[in-house]
């Protein structure tokens, strides 16, 4: 078992109650980091732990913080990210449902240490039951003085606020976060200028995942380098995976980064192996947008080392035999899973949420769901495969947010280790016709090293 | 070609609209988390209240009300609502039921789950039974994967779904359907 450094208190009944959390040490960090250290200190800390951003690029947390424009000025904010969206992913629901203080806990310490004075979180809005949560945890927080003005009599004043997003996936793109707090459209921004010189109302921003701002916790806690002792290389700390798809126990993880990808599928501690006894197939291991690996690849790198739960290993073999840790949203197909079908479903599932401001990514979206629909019913033709993967090859780079990258990569990916499936489904309008077709899909024998 | 005047934005219903004086206050406040110039950031707050409080959808005498409010445009409110799925543009039923149809929720019988709801509410993707009850659509990922399928009733989350399970629901929905939906209120939360 790794070590558990955001959820091991989340079993304590009562723990979302201030009372509770206060009782189990709760907020004595915000006391530490206020009374006993400067902003310089907590920003030396985040930076010694290597702490890397959890909501998917896992661009170092320390180093955002340090483009911040500190020399301006103008008001600084910062806004968390809680428009939680990515297919696959609900880590940070979890989080914010179950210890909803270490989130305010994490925000109080982060904002003190940015010198921001107004914090939103920026919440999906089908997520209204965590508004509530977290709105009754503020009020609490309020209450009992560790918001509002003078913190502990430290003269640090902080106000954090809800903000509601609309149904738009989109608005997790930092940018188009900014926007969508203005009261606008989600559309993203183009950089530069970045968020840190102009991002919310114009002044400077730092935007942050949940579950990198709830880490901050921990890290002021045992200190920068104590955190980065957790975890393998620059992978450093714990993760939260959020598991899903055709596995015993689906639900979320908290990981120490270097776990083997083997041992966090088949493990009794974790996914428990592959539901009602089938064969591993394959596995997107960071919410839909990053490439799909086969099982023989997901499980050991085309060098044939075990490939590990970190940034680095997961990535190992770049796009051609590789893929992301991302956001952690950990999908599962067994064997009877119709790789042409999911690559359709997610493919539409962009399609809707694209913004549409970008042509690529509007058009391409919308061209590829169609030919991939018509694949998967059988009315595909040959060429159609490589029509998939010159769209998508357009699309990649050429739009103004990584959305477009975010829509293409699992088009090519999953024609890149499943072509033979697409052939499949063009050779055999007949089998395909039927929706369970999954099963009957022959397999070849790149594909079939199952465990 | 269609109309233009017959376009959702044309159709003004000249109904007399407002929020209560206590919801009003609310959102008096809600401005206050923004600075003074930039009311506008309110935009997304008071809408969701807005649907919820005048009659379940945004009709444009709604839009054209909470625009005066927060002192913007009316267009800056229509190009607002027509982004964001969780606006309805058009009258919904009282229950909107949401079926999450992305990659993991498809994989664990989302799909199936969507006929049967079809079949049991005699509607199709889209459509409101003549009742006004139910409002049926399709949405993309639910972030509730662990429980799939999953639906949503007004916002509230329904996990790990069979048919069993969405007959039972329908069936209590439509027992409690003469009373008033018992579900937070927008305005109290933040």
């Amino acid at each position: 078992m790794g070590r558990l450094v955001l959820t091991e208190k989340i079993g304590i009944p009562g723990i979302r109650d201030f009372a509770v959390y206060r009782a189990h040490g709760g907020y004595s960090l915000v006391e530490k980091a206020l009374k006993e250290m400067t902003p310089a200190d907590i920003n030396r800390e985040v930076t010694k732990s290597g702490l890397r951003g959890r909501g998917g690029a896992g661009f170092p947390t320390g180093l955002k913080w340090s483009f911040l424009d500190r020399k301006t000025d103008k008001p600084r904010y910062l806004v968390c990210n809680a428009d939680e969206s990515e297919p696959g992913t609900f880590k940070d629901r979890y989080l914010m449902e179950h210890i909803p203080h270490l989130l305010i806990e994490g925000l109080i310490i982060s904002c003190f240490a940015l010198g921001v004075k107004t914090c939103y979180i920026y919440v999906r809005g089908e997520f209204k039951y965590i508004i509530g949560i977290l709105k009754k945890a503020i009020d609490e927080a309020y209450k009992q003085k560790f918001l509002g003005e003078n913190i502990l009599g430290t003269g640090f004043s902080l106000d954090i606020f809800l903000q509601p997003g609309g149904g738009a996936y989109i608005c997790g793109e930092e940018t188009a976060m900014l926007e969508s707090l203005e009261g606008k459209r989600g559309n993203p921004r183009i950089k530069p200028p970045f968020p840190a010189y102009k991002g919310l109302y114009d002044c400077p921003t730092v935007v942050n995942n949940v579950e990198t701002l709830a880490a901050i916790v921990p890290i002021i806690d045992m200190g920068g380098e104590a955190y980065a002792k957790i975890g393998k290389g620059k992978s450093t700390g714990t993760k939260l995976i959020s598991a899903c798809g055709n596995i015993n126990k689906p639900g979320v993880y908290e990981i120490e980064l270097g776990l083997p990808v083997e041992d966090f599928i088949f493990s009794e501690e974790y996914c428990s192996g592959i539901k009602n006894g089938k064969r591993l197939k394959a596995v997107i291991p960071g919410g839909s947008s990053v490439p799909v690996l086969p099982a023989e690849l997901i499980l050991r790198t085309l060098k044939g080392e075990q490939r590990l739960m970190t940034y680095e290993s997961l990535a190992e073999g770049g796009f051609d035999s590789g893929t992301m840790l991302g956001s952690g949203g950990f999908i599962v197909y067994d064997e009877d899973a119709c790789m042409v079908r999911n690559t359709w479903n997610f493919t539409r599932f962009y399609r809707h949420e694209s913004c549409g401001q970008c042509s690529p990514c509007r058009e391409g979206t919308a061209w590829m769901e169609m030919i991939l629909l018509r694949i998967e019913q059988g009315k595909g033709k040959y060429s159609d495969i490589d029509l998939l993967v010159n769209i998508a090859g357009k699309i990649e780079g050429n739009t103004i947010c990584p959305f477009g990258d975010a829509a293409a990569w699992p088009v090519s990916s999953a024609i890149r280790h499943f072509r033979h499936e697409f052939e499949f489904h063009i050779e055999h309008p007949e089998i395909v016709k039927n929706p369970d077709h999954g099963s009957l899909i022959q397999y070849q024998s790149s594909s079939i090293q199952y465990r | 070609m269609k109309n233009l005047v017959d376009h959702k934005l044309y159709k003004r219903e000249n109904k007399t609209i407002g929020f209560s004086a206590e919801t009003l206050k609310r959102i008096r406040e809600i401005i206050l988390h923004y600075p003074g110039d930039r009311k506008k950031s309110a935009l997304l707050p008071v809408l969701h209240i807005a649907q919820q409080e005048l009659g379940g959808y945004l009709c444009v005498d709604t839009m054209d009300y909470v625009a005066s409010l927060l002192e913007i445009q009316p267009i800056e409110v229509y190009e607002v609502a027509t982004f964001y799925t969780m606006f309805h543009l058009e009258p919904a039923g009282k229950y909107v039921i949401e079926v999450c149809q992305t990659g993991p929720c498809a994989l664990c019988g989302g799909e199936r789950i969507l006929d049967h709801l079809e079949n049991v509410l005699g509607i199709k993707n889209g459509e409101t039974t003549s009742d006004g009850l139910f409002t049926l659509k399709t949405v993309e990922c639910l972030g509730s994967c662990d429980t799939a399928p999953v639906i949503l009733v007004n916002t509230e989350f329904y996990e790990s779904m069979t048919h069993e399970k969405i007959d039972r629901i329908i069936e209590d929905l439509k027992n409690k359907g003469k009373q008033q939906p018992s579900e937070t209120r927008w305005a109290d939360l933040f």
